[in-house]
């Protein structure tokens, strides 16, 4: 790490929901220990009782690691994306919240340019993008990307977000910012996702992009259907009368 | 003020303009009628221009993928050795 990062009082807490990732758990707890030595973080797993012993895990993750670098504040059931935010969030001493997905999908090699993103632009919100140059999905075949594109070009051409990705869920909040964002949000899914973003946008805080590449691991299984398509539409119609 | 006043107002400002071009006559009658559509129009072909564009230059990385997989065999290891179940079940 390089001095800018030995930064001045800046805590980071990385929240990353799970539910059955007892596997992936340890795997993203070591790449985050990897990729961000020198800087004051903790991270935050809120696991909605996931039956395959994914807080066994993370309990022997606190062993190795230490219970003041992992806290583990699970809740009894399946709750939502955003509550699990803001559970989080209650637990969190630091200035600065990461939200990211357990499943390796999100890198933690990207958490250090997250970080100088911020610090160099003194940025309120820096959120990963996978469809600029430097970005990048893999996994995904075509009928996924094109109605990945449909989607983003329909909402930059009606909601104008101000920024590229709108569903990604790699971000970076001041934690000030988060609380006052999130408390405006109620949706659910990824349609939350955009609806977070969107509200940032609107309410003028300063947001900044990083370049991320997306290695999806749910393979075979087609996330995108119908119903998602018109799950998606609703969202947007939403946005553009409540934002 | 919500993002949809501010598309209305835009709708409504072109629409004073076309009734405004209507009235004045500088274009031809005949076309000016056809300006609602030609605009709608152009829209969707640009729409589905930005579509074509993007799916083709549509950024991917299958060497992530590769990197994803030494990462985690190197955090199997690391982890393994300290007591954390890594077995897959």
């Amino acid at each position: 790490m390089d001095a800018q990062n030995k930064n001045q009082a800046n805590k980071y807490s990385i929240i990353v929901p799970t539910y059955n990732e007892r596997l992936n758990i340890g795997l993203i707890v070591y790449l985050i220990f990897k990729h961000l030595k020198d800087v004051d973080f903790e991270v935050i797993v809120v696991d909605d009782g996931s039956p395959d012993g994914t807080q066994d895990t993370v309990i022997q993750l606190q062993k190795v690691y230490g219970e003041d670098r992992i806290l583990l504040r699970p809740r009894p059931k399946k709750l939502g994306l955003g509550t699990a935010y803001i559970h989080g969030m209650k637990h969190a001493s630091g200035n600065f919240v990461v939200i990211m997905d357990a499943d390796l999908s999100h890198h933690p090699k990207y958490l250090p340019k997250f970080i100088s993103k911020q610090m160099e632009t003194r940025a309120d919100i820096v959120t990963g993008t996978r469809y600029v140059k430097g970005g990048g999905v893999h996994g995904w075949n075509l009928m996924r990307k094109l109605t990945s594109r449909g989607a983003n070009v329909l909402a930059q051409t009606f909601l104008w977000p101000g920024v590229s990705d709108l569903t990604g869920s790699f971000r970076l909040y001041r934690k000030s910012v988060l609380e006052d964002i999130i408390s405006c949000c109620v949706s659910k899914g990824y349609v939350f996702q955009m609806e977070m973003i969107v509200r940032a946008s609107r309410k003028g805080y300063h947001i900044e992009e990083v370049p991320i590449t997306f290695v999806d691991r749910v393979f075979g299984s087609s996330k995108l259907g119908g119903s998602e398509i018109v799950e998606y539409l609703k969202g947007l119609a939403y946005l553009l009368v409540t934002t | 003020m919500k993002h949809i006043v501010k598309i209305f107002s835009l709708v409504v400002a072109i629409t004073a303009l076309w009734i405004g071009l209507l009235q004045s006559s500088v274009i031809p009658r005949s076309h000016t009628w056809l300006l609602p559509v030609y605009f709608v129009v152009s829209l969707g072909c640009y729409g589905l221009l930005m579509v074509g564009v993007g799916l083709m230059n549509f950024p991917t990385c299958p060497q992530e993928a590769l990197l994803l997989q030494e990462d985690i065999v190197e955090a199997k290891e690391y982890l393994k050795q300290r007591g954390v179940d890594v077995s897959s079940s």
